[in-house]
């Protein structure tokens, strides 16, 4: 079960992955302070928050991109941080806001990422083919990256993350920029994947796409987790965005910026 | 506006400096470089100018039109321009466009660089202390030459640069750039001719020899715009008003000239996107189809298929066939012995080695794909080095063959190609530890040449001076016998050099790479925050 733990509970074995005590400091700002999260086996917890709310900070440490100031992360029951390369096989990541290794084609950088995990040669090439007609980017699979759209770059990126079948899927904002009707073939592979056992963590700020897709949900703010549990559980009856505002706070009342209204004479 | 700009620029650079301590003893050991070059010239000018000012003065015009043609030229090959303030960024708020270029180029003159030039250039107006009238003349041509080196800069690199965005212009303008190195060969020997002729003694009390040369040559450029504004006490001293005139209005045909190419290109520039070229294609997986289908083949494929797709690697490998030409050309033409030739091919190992040493930086945030996935150390350092080492050594194995047969000393090949097998292991050896340890800020990929990563100058000097220092430490002991066997000549030695040279590139590489993959393997999410700061 997903719960908001004390620091002192040991790590969850069963959890696909579990945090404890996750801390960072950036200078004098202190962006993600004691994170306590246990993501259940099989299934697809969102992760919403604010802007600045330490999302992609967590997983990037919950990915072994970025190593915490305190604080463990186990994959599985496999510590993270104490042998990466063990629970780094069964992790696949798409993190925001980094480059990819543009000048290669799609296929080249789905093969590379293939290899890098030390699969075998037929097993890439089949999985490439697989992952691009997926993506609905088989036509531009000899196309550089570096002259992808923003939509097919997070694509192509994803389609990456998973070519070595993980166990466990962390994906900061895979939504973003990417068309409705590929997003909505993302969501049917996400589905299909925790189906079979996999377990997909999703960042994201929109509410209603969590709520419609995701079966669990965990609030951040502020670097702490304010709710974590099933979509039902941390809404309670409400719809899940006003639970976040709630949780959250910092929703004003209408006023504020008059002067932007065109009808008003000043300009 | 020109006042929030200047404001804007200097917070900038706070903000930097408190970002960083290394960036903050960067611009200390710059402020400090740059205040002891300033007072020599001054104090050269001073001196001079007590004995002979109309010689200090025509030195002064040659030197200071190397430096207006410096700002010109230097930043379209070498360092870029400081693009904390690209005018990109303030296509959003709609600033008139006049005004714009007065705040750019107002704070153009908030840069190391340019004060210390600032400087330099007021002072050395002192040469005129005992004419008043040429010491105000020589004040007012400061201020011009100032101007032309500031908005030269941006005048040329504005206007050259959506050509230098293309790969093949850059590689085309390369190889331009090295023509006036070319023509520094019958320079030098003409120059040297001329001294000889005088009897020899250069300085600058006794100058006979010296004024000889630096006459003709400062007469000559007073009449560019380079050497103008340098030149116009010399002409207010001589009471030659005409002549002053013309050099004033040179300067400011000039001034005005750059302003308005600058305007013009700058207009183009910010209302033609970026980029926008037809999209890059490549059938099949290319290198990936012909490595062995581990992580190690992985990293070669990507690395070989980067040499030769990203401007930033193919820039530097242009270089490596060009260099022979230089070198040849300049032995030719200035007459000096043929034994450099022998020198080319470990040049040429010494930039293939060294190429490498700052590689994690060129992946920039792409190395997150290293880290997410735990390629092992030894994959990622020893996929780097091998496409350097497949082609670079027949590449430079051939340089060295090819050397010692043009310069006719056959029998000191041994030593050479020890020599330069050497330099390219050890070269190797060492940024495959450096590239773990040292990151520095490179331009990202697809960025364009003229700009320069802010306080990367500093770090890539010392990074390079560190690497350089390394190797030759390595090479000490080839050195020590390669060089008497090639001047001596002795072929016993050559042999025992060729033997060493091997010898050490080949333990260079391995325990390089060995140790390169336990710091990487220690360093990963570390080396990947570093290149995120820069991004």
């Amino acid at each position: 079960m997903i719960r908001v733990t004390q620091p002192t509970a040991p790590p969850d074995p069963g959890a696909a992955l579990s945090l404890r005590g996750i801390w960072k400091r950036f200078g004098d700002r202190i962006a993600v302070s004691g994170v306590d999260l246990d993501v259940p086996a099989g299934s697809l917890l969102g992760l919403v928050g604010p802007n600045g709310a330490g999302k992609t900070t967590t997983l990037s440490m919950a990915t072994g991109l970025l190593r915490p100031d305190a604080g463990t992360v186990h994959v599985h029951g496999t510590d993270l941080w104490a042998s990466p390369d063990a629970a780094k096989r069964r992790l696949g990541v798409l993190p925001d806001g980094l480059r990819l290794f543009d000048r290669l084609t799609g296929a080249q950088l789905l093969t590379y990422a293939g290899l890098l995990r030390g699969l075998d040669r037929p097993t890439v090439a089949a999985r490439t083919e697989d992952l691009l007609a997926a993506m609905d980017l088989t036509a531009d699979r000899d196309t550089l990256v570096v002259d992808y759209s923003a939509g097919m770059t997070k694509k192509i990126a994803l389609a990456g993350a998973m070519i070595h079948a993980p166990h466990v899927l962390v994906l900061d904002e895979p939504f973003e920029a990417v068309d409705p009707v590929s997003a909505a073939n993302i969501r049917d592979i996400l589905r299909r994947y925790v189906d079979d056992g996999g377990t997909v963590v999703v960042s994201s700020h929109v509410m209603d796409l969590v709520q419609r897709t995701c079966s669990h949900v965990a609030v951040i703010a502020g670097g702490h987790v304010l709710d974590a549990g099933t979509v039902e559980q941390v809404r309670a009856g409400q719809s899940l965005e006003d639970r976040f505002v709630e949780l959250v706070g910092g929703r004003r009342e209408t006023g504020g910026l008059e002067w932007l209204r065109t009808s008003s004479d000043s300009g | 506006m020109v006042a929030h700009l200047v404001r804007l620029r200097l917070t900038l650079l706070a903000n930097a400096l408190r970002r960083s301590v290394w960036r903050t003893i960067g611009l200390v050991l710059a402020a400090a470089y740059g205040a002891a070059v300033v007072t020599f010239f001054v104090g050269a000018a001073v001196v001079g100018g007590r004995t002979d000012p109309v010689l200090t003065g025509q030195v002064v015009t040659v030197v200071g039109a190397a430096v207006v043609l410096g700002w010109w030229v230097v930043p379209l090959f070498a360092y870029g321009l400081d693009a904390t303030l690209d005018p990109l960024r303030f296509v959003p708020y709609g600033i008139p466009h006049r005004t714009l270029l007065a705040g750019l180029a107002t704070t153009a003159l908030v840069s190391v660089p340019a004060i210390f030039t600032a400087l330099a250039a007021l002072g050395v107006a002192l040469v005129w202390t005992t004419d008043p009238a040429a010491l105000a003349a020589a004040l007012l041509g400061a201020v011009g030459a100032v101007a032309l080196c500031l908005l030269g800069a941006r005048a040329t690199t504005t206007l050259l640069a959506p050509l230098l965005e293309s790969r093949r212009y850059r590689e085309v303008l390369m190889v331009v750039a090295i023509v006036p190195l070319l023509g520094l060969g019958p320079f030098l020997s003409w120059l040297s001719g001329g001294l000889d002729k005088n009897g020899g003694s250069v300085t600058i009390t006794s100058g006979d020899g010296l004024s000889a040369v630096v006459g003709p040559v400062a007469a000559a450029l007073a009449w560019t715009p380079f050497g103008a504004p340098w030149a116009l006490p010399a002409a207010v001293h001589d009471g030659a008003w005409a002549l002053a005139a013309a050099r004033a209005g040179i300067v400011v045909a000039t001034v005005a000239l750059t302003v308005l190419v600058w305007s013009r290109a700058l207009a183009r520039a910010l209302v033609s996107p970026r980029g926008g070229t037809t999209a890059g294609r490549a059938a099949g997986l290319g290198w990936f189809g012909r490595v062995r289908a581990t992580p190690t083949g992985a990293v070669v494929a990507r690395c070989a298929t980067y040499w030769l797709r990203d401007p930033r690697y193919s820039a530097s490998l242009a270089l490596v066939p060009l260099l022979p030409a230089v070198v040849v050309t300049l032995l030719v033409s200035s007459g000096a012995g043929t034994g450099l030739l022998l020198a080319v091919a470990s040049l040429a190992a010494y930039i293939l080695g060294f190429g490498l040493s700052n590689d994690v930086g060129y992946d920039s945030t792409a190395f997150w794909l290293h880290v997410a996935s735990g390629t092992p150390g030894r994959a990622d350092r020893w996929g780097r080095v091998v496409p350097v080492l497949v082609a670079g050594v027949p590449l430079v194995v051939v340089l060295a063959v090819a050397g010692a047969g043009a310069a006719g000393r056959w029998d000191a090949l041994p030593a050479v190609l020890g020599l330069t097998l050497g330099v390219l292991g050890a070269g190797l050896g060492t940024s495959s530890v450096a590239s773990a340890r040292l990151v520095y800020p490179v331009p990202t990929p697809g960025q364009s040449a003229f700009t320069t990563p802010h306080g990367a100058a500093t770090a890539t000097i010392v990074a390079q001076a560190a690497a350089f220092g390394v190797i030759l430490v390595l090479m000490l002991p080839t050195l020590g016998l390669g060089l008497p066997a090639i001047l001596l000549p002795s072929a016993a030695l050559g042999w025992v050099a060729c033997g060493v040279g091997l010898g050490t590139g080949a333990v260079a590489l391995l325990v390089g790479v060995r140790w390169g993959a336990r710091v990487y393997e220690r360093r990963l999410p570390e080396l990947l925050s570093q290149v995120s700061a820069f991004a």
